[in-house]
């Protein structure tokens, strides 16, 4: 098979760079126009991970930062799966989140929040999907927390994701919010993805098949990344 | 607008960016968030040891549009290895792909001063389109609290000045100015230096891959 092309990101769904209610990004967007680039070799390829990348506990929040017991708060599974825009799965590809603890603190020399560190509690994760493109972590749900972007403004409880696809030209970080949360729409980070459709599809959904009898809720994330041409006619993307 | 009932395409839709965060560091680097975590972070060993090339040091600063230093910023790195073959199976040549190359690394700025470095290896010259040469490069990607969605550019070497004139994506750049914002400066044997802008004046060249 030759190789072909990744579909054209449709950027009407992605927030723009500039958004002036996320100030943060007012001085820190590109104001002229991207350039367009007509994908090589250079962004059809991307870097590939393996097992031996992983700890054991990697994909597992509650143990992987164990200092002597578990983290407190709501005990959650969060898995589902990586596809493409063509519904086929990604397999083996890496996803890697990161959160802030039940209480809404990070863990990070920069987080001076008052809400107290669990000591049981890293707030990191990593993994491989399998065949199917399937990925699961156990964690525990993060709290709501407040910044300054205005003087009252909160995080809807969230989990950022990292996800990388086949090719660089897949890469993507995104955040994952939890159904019912009624901080989503009202956070100005959320506001900058201009399609509803979008933001539904960053709401993690409850998904009691999944939840353990008396251990721990389960949350469904499917995470979409660019699909890719059929090669039906020689599109000469190497030439020749 | 009225229009006739058709089929569905029933393609899905990419799930939307959002911003990496001030606290990134805590997924994608958590020794610099201040916690040790995984056995190994990803991303230091983009070269090997043992991969043939120029060994290469780059170092830089990602400035706002006031001018001010990104302390917060992630950037990862996509690159061929010296003979410009990628360790993808995409690429024909990839079964000879350098010893331990991965081609992919991550590097973060200083908190205090901005400073970001990245030791690899120059890649080579690679194919483009049409069989089109592209001049080394290595593919970059921004990530950052107050950055929507990550930005993509591609960095080049200054030495390389006759593969620059036949590079596709530097041919592309309307504005013959700003292909400067593409090139790297040699400080030294093996030093370069690249800072990136996100806003202002002089504006990188970002991409839509």
């Amino acid at each position: 098979m030759k190789p072909a092309e990744f579909y054209m990101r449709d950027r009407t769904l992605h927030p723009p760079s500039y958004h002036p209610g996320y100030k943060t990004s007012v001085p820190r967007s590109p104001k002229q126009a991207l350039l367009t680039v007509q994908q090589s070799l250079s962004e059809i390829t991307g870097p590939a991970f393996g097992h031996n990348d992983m700890g054991p506990l990697d994909h597992d929040l509650i143990k992987n930062f164990d200092h002597g017991g578990d983290p407190v708060g709501e005990r959650i599974i969060l898995h589902g799966r990586v596809l493409d825009e063509n519904a086929r799965p990604v397999p083996k590809t890496l996803v890697e989140i990161w959160q802030a603890n039940a209480s809404g603190r990070y863990r990070h020399k920069k987080d001076v929040y008052l809400g107290a560190l669990d000591p049981n509690f890293g707030g990191c994760g990593r993994t491989i999907t399998d065949d199917q493109g399937y990925y699961f972590f156990r964690t525990i749900k993060p709290g709501p927390y407040p910044w300054l972007n205005y003087v009252n403004s909160w995080r809807p409880a969230h989990i950022h994701v990292s996800v990388f696809g086949t090719s660089f030209s897949q890469r993507l970080i995104t955040q994952l919010y939890f159904e019912g949360d009624p901080l989503i729409p009202k956070c100005p980070i959320v506001q900058t993805i201009p399609d509803p459709q979008a933001v539904e599809q960053l709401t993690a959904v409850l998904d009691m098949n999944t939840a353990i009898p008396m251990d721990c809720l389960a949350y469904k994330f499917d995470i979409v990344l660019r699909g890719r041409r059929s090669t039906l006619f020689e599109n000469r993307l190497e030439g020749n | 607008m009225a229009h006739n009932k058709t089929q569905p395409l029933n393609y899905l839709r990419e799930s939307a960016s959002q911003t990496a965060g001030p606290y990134v560091h805590i997924g994608l680097a958590p020794g610099a968030a201040g916690f040790e975590i995984y056995e190994r972070e990803l991303g230091t060993d983009i070269a090997g040891p043992n991969a043939p090339g120029e060994r290469v040091r780059i170092e830089g600063v990602v400035y706002d549009g006031l001018g001010a230093s990104v302390k917060d910023v992630l950037i990862e790195v996509w690159q061929a290895d010296a003979a410009g073959i990628y360790p993808h199976p995409e690429d024909p040549r990839h079964a000879d792909v350098a010893p331990g190359f991965r081609g992919w690394g991550r590097v973060i700025s200083d908190f205090d001063s901005g400073v970001w470095t990245l030791d690899t290896i120059k890649p080579g010259p690679c194919p483009g389109r049409m069989g089109r040469v592209q001049a080394p490069h290595l593919s970059l990607w921004i990530v950052s609290r107050g950055i929507n969605i990550g930005l993509n550019t591609r960095l080049y070497f200054p030495e390389d000045t006759a593969l620059h004139a036949a590079d596709p994506i530097l041919g592309s750049i309307e504005q013959r100015g700003r292909v400067k914002t593409l090139i790297a400066t040699k400080i030294a044997a093996g030093q370069y230096r690249f800072d990136i802008s996100l806003q202002g004046d002089d504006e990188t060249v970002f991409m839509d891959i």
